[in-house]
């Protein structure tokens, strides 16, 4: 045994299988290109001079002893700051597949030292939870094979739009009319929406390249697909384009970004598709949002007004003097007021068991469109650990309560629930978004999916990547720095755009289709829906099947 | 797929006719209902007054029949009449009815100076209607109601439509109309149940439909949620055709040409055309839980005896509409209209298509074919 201090190690210390993720290299295949070390985002490789034994077997020769040689290859740093991330772009570099990460099965002990320096764990992405979620367990099971054929998918015509915005009831709609009064402004959209993503949480070649897609999906390919922009404005060159009208711009509890919309106003070609006022988020619930300094480029810095370099932590809620019920009536009509009453305004709140109470306060307010709601599974670019792993609500049952309460009071029509987090968190977007569609929301929106689809973002449950937080992104997603962002070709992701929406246009047809609908979207459609599993059959009071 | 058959004409016919029809539609259902609806009443045996409403339904015993009666007298009713079927008990089906009964009353004495189409005397007729069928099902079943309105009378049973007819012996003239309709019913989802039985009713307003509606489920929440008591029920999904009807012309009081525009509005490219498409594109807004979707007919009578038929846009097999001045008949298959007038020209029969709204007015001289893509008849509209 020897003593202690010869061996270096610290309480903090640790070796490659105690990391999540752990490099597999195979010497025999390298070619020391170097390819990995330098697209590493961690800087998790380096190259190292290695000596191996060389036993000698010679055992009728005077000569004892073993022979070495020295040789270079690649070691995986086990520091926190540079544990892998298993992003896989060593794998996708190398020419010779001499090189992977592989999840560690067997313990990670970075759950215990992520608290370096003191600061609580904080990473961009996901809840991390894997296997199937309740929304891809829902069944599409009242297919019509009676009375009625059902549809062809291909051939018959489909209406798939949803509305944002207020809808007077038919009552007061005609009593307007007669009368000359305000009609709420609406907009008819595609039911699935790029979720709020700010230009400052992503790069501005993402922010571009979905922008030219959803420009394409509405003129080119017919598919009214709009895109919020998060909380962190939109670029001057947008806000007077004749694109503007594809675009929800988002106000949060930060207001980054406000005084260029609001200068740019009298310069508006066209409306923008509605406002939404962010009082929560899904991924990090009681939080505002948070732009790490590692982001805060020069660019970023004068679109949001802010300094270079600085942490922006939005505060939890917006400033209110009295209540909270006052500021999200003062702030729906406000922004209503400032678009001429010709733009919708709706709130998005995390989701949570007091969701109904903020909706029946939107029911009551004239000027509110719709209330979305983020459930727990919702993504986002920097949060703490805990806020994103353990604080919220699942939104299935949030949102089927909201609409069942709605339609106890026969408004379901009046005031939209649109649904976010989750949808598409293993793939089945379409079946996700539909599922949510027919437990009542009309329409849902897309953030994380839209990153991995469009852009082949790396991030999945078991942790992999998930480092948007600290502008690192490997494939330039989300990165402020030019030498990532390069990476991305926005040309290349408004293309992927356009071909996701399309799939999933084919998708929700192939769904409605066999359900015998083609007329409206099937909102609340629960006859249509059952799952394997009593207890959530009977909370969300669809059918129980097996 | 249910059968549907509607007859109406000037001079009143005996239901057997209609039943007759029918018959020769019989290769589409599976005779697990009949429906009758009648309007423009004359019995043989009594000289109706049609300010008199008539309430229509079975009693199952006795007991429920005394219930009926004590019930319609303490809230002030007068019984004028009481129609007694001639009953062929050789040709019942099942279970054994005690009464099928047909009843004029007088109205009571607050509601008797009352206009015909007052609020409150068609409320105080629904809820009548409702309270009854809610005391029939609070005592298992043993009393149904399915219509209380003046110049109504409906029939409904489990079984083939003519051995329904025949059980009542509706051949012998005692009960004519001129206004019928039939329908004959294959529930398409739900069980076997009379109330499940088309036509279905709400203060005058009667449609029956076939094919399935999938938007049914959200369109009955949207309805169980407004506050009118009448929209209740739904025991088969095409009972909200006739409550969005009701909707239509009676809560926002549009013409009959808006029904078609909220069931099944036209497309948001359509709109950008028409020349009310700003109008109608807020009706097909605010009206969004009302689009019906499945591939429907819709026939329906109003209290004025106007007879209507839509389609939706997905009907294949569209229904036809055939007959003369003074008679005219609908039916979902053409030999139903063959069967009902036979002597009529079958070449100026019409099959509405998606846009059509078919309506036969209550002077039943000539047609009136109606586009969606039309002028809508409404001066707000403009």
């Amino acid at each position: 045994m020897v003593p202690i201090r010869s061996v270096p190690i610290e309480p903090g210390s640790l070796t490659y299988h105690d990391l999540p993720w752990i490099i597999e290299h195979r010497e025999d295949r390298c070619t020391l290109c170097g390819q990995c070390t330098s697209v590493c985002p961690k800087e998790c490789l380096h190259l190292t001079y290695r000596r191996q034994r060389l036993p000698n077997l010679e055992v009728l020769s005077s000569k004892r002893g073993s022979e070495y040689r020295t040789f270079v290859g690649i070691r995986q740093r086990t520091d926190m700051v540079h544990s892998c991330i298993g992003c896989g772009m060593c794998a996708m570099v190398c020419p010779n597949e001499a090189i992977s990460p592989v999840p560690n099965s067997v313990e990670n002990r970075t759950l215990f030292l992520n608290n370096q320096k003191g600061e609580a764990y904080k990473r961009g992405g996901r809840r991390n939870t894997t296997g199937a979620s309740l929304l891809d367990r829902i069944m599409f099971d009242r297919i019509s094979m009676l009375t009625d054929p059902a549809l062809d998918a291909g051939r018959h015509e489909f209406t798939l739009s949803t509305t944002i915005g207020r809808i007077l009831s038919p009552e007061e709609y005609l009593k307007r009319i007669q009368q000359g009064g305000w009609i709420p402004p609406t907009r008819e959209v595609f039911p699935f929406v790029i979720g709020s993503m700010s230009f400052g949480a992503l790069s501005p070649n993402m922010w571009l390249g979905l922008l030219q897609g959803v420009a394409y999906c509405n003129e080119v390919l017919g598919i009214p697909v709009v895109m919020c922009t998060g909380e962190g404005g939109c670029p001057p060159w947008v806000l007077k384009s004749p694109y503007l009208k594809y675009i929800i711009l988002q106000i949060a509890s930060g207001y980054f970004g406000w005084d260029e919309i609001i200068r740019a106003i009298p310069d508006m070609q066209c409306d923008p598709a509605a406002i939404e006022i962010k009082y929560g988020q899904g991924a990090k619930p009681g939080d505002g949002g948070l732009l790490m300094w590692y982001k805060v480029s020069k660019l970023i810095s004068r679109l949001r007004g802010v300094p270079e370099g600085v942490d922006l932590p939005s505060p939890p809620v917006h400033q209110t003097l009295y209540s909270i019920e006052e500021s999200v009536m003062k702030m729906i009509q406000t922004l209503s007021m400032a678009f001429d009453h010709k733009v919708p305004v709706y709130p998005k709140i995390s989701a949570s068991t007091s969701a109904k109470s903020v909706l029946n306060n939107l029911v009551r307010n004239p000027y509110a469109g719709g209330l979305l709601i983020d459930g727990i599974d919702g993504g986002t670019g920097a949060a703490y650990n805990v806020s994103m792993d353990a604080t919220g609500h699942p939104v299935a049952s949030n949102v089927r309560e909201c609409y069942l309460d709605l339609a106890a009071q026969g408004m379901q029509n009046e005031v939209p629930i649109y649904a976010a987090g989750g949808v598409g968190k293993n793939g089945n977007v379409a079946q996700n978004g539909m599922a949510l569609i027919m437990l009542g929301a009309s329409a849902v929106h897309i953030g994380k999916y839209i990153m991995q689809a469009s852009a082949g973002c790396l991030g999945n449950e078991q942790n992999r990547c998930n480092v948007c937080n600290v502008g690192i992104c490997p494939k330039g997603i989300t990165s402020q720095n030019p030498k990532l962002y390069r990476r991305l070709d926005p040309d290349k992701v408004a293309e992927r755009v356009a071909e996701t929406f399309m799939a999933i246009q084919t998708d929700v047809k192939k769904i409605m289709a066999p359900l015998g609908r083609s007329q409206s979207l099937p909102v609340g459609m629960s006859d249509a829906i059952g799952i394997n599993d009593k207890d959530a059959a009977d909370r969300l009071q669809i059918k129980y099947v097996c | 797929m249910c059968r549907l058959a509607l007859k109406t004409a000037n001079d009143p016919f005996s239901p057997y006719e209609v039943l007759e029809a029918m018959e020769a539609m019989k290769e589409g259902y599976d005779g697990s209902g009949l429906g009758l609806l009648l309007r423009g009443m004359e019995f043989e045996d009594f000289k109706y007054n049609p300010r008199f409403p008539i309430l229509s339904g079975i009693a199952e015993s006795k007991k429920a029949w005394k219930r009926l009666d004590r019930f319609m007298e303490d809230r002030g009713y007068e019984l004028k009449y009481d129609h007694k079927f001639h009953m062929d008990r050789s040709h019942m089906d099942g279970k054994d009815r005690y009464r099928y009964f047909l009843r004029a009353y007088r109205m009571p004495e607050e509601f008797q100076g009352k206009p015909m189409a007052d609020k409150d005397r068609e409320d105080e007729l629904m809820e009548t209607r409702l309270a009854l069928r809610q005391d029939g099902e609070k005592h298992g079943g043993d009393l149904s109601v399915f219509s209380f309105w003046p110049d109504v009378a409906m029939i409904k049973e489990v079984g083939w439509p003519l051995q329904v007819g025949n059980l009542l012996s509706l051949h012998d003239g005692q009960i004519k109309s001129r206004v019928c309709m039939a329908q004959g019913r294959q529930n398409t989802n739900y069980g076997i149940n009379l109330y499940a039985c088309h036509p279905f009713f709400v203060q005058g307003i009667s449609t029956m439909t076939n094919g399935e509606n999938t938007a049914f489920v959200p369109i009955r929440d949207w309805l169980l949620g407004q506050p009118f008591e009448g929209y209740m029920g739904y025991q088969s999904d095409s009972e909200v055709f006739t409550h969005i009807l009701h909707y239509t012309l009676k809560q926002l009081n549009l013409p009959l040409q808006a029904y078609k525009h909220i069931i099944t509005p036209l497309s948001l490219k359509e709109l950008e055309a028409h020349p009310q498409g700003d109008f109608l594109r807020g009706l097909r807004n605010v009206c969004k839980r009302l689009i019906i979707d499945g591939p429907n007919a819709v026939i329906g009578t109003l209290p004025d005896e106007t007879c209507l038929l839509v389609m939706d846009q997905k009907k294949l097999r569209p229904a036809t509409v055939g007959g003369r001045q003074g008679v005219w008949a609908i039916a979902s298959e053409m030999c139903g209209v063959d069967a009902m007038i036979p002597d009529r020209d079958p070449s100026l029969d019409f099959q509405p298509m998606r846009e059509h709204t078919v309506i036969i007015p209550p002077d039943r001289k000539e047609l009136e074919i109606w586009s969606q893509y039309d002028q809508f008849p409404l001066s707000l509209a403009a």
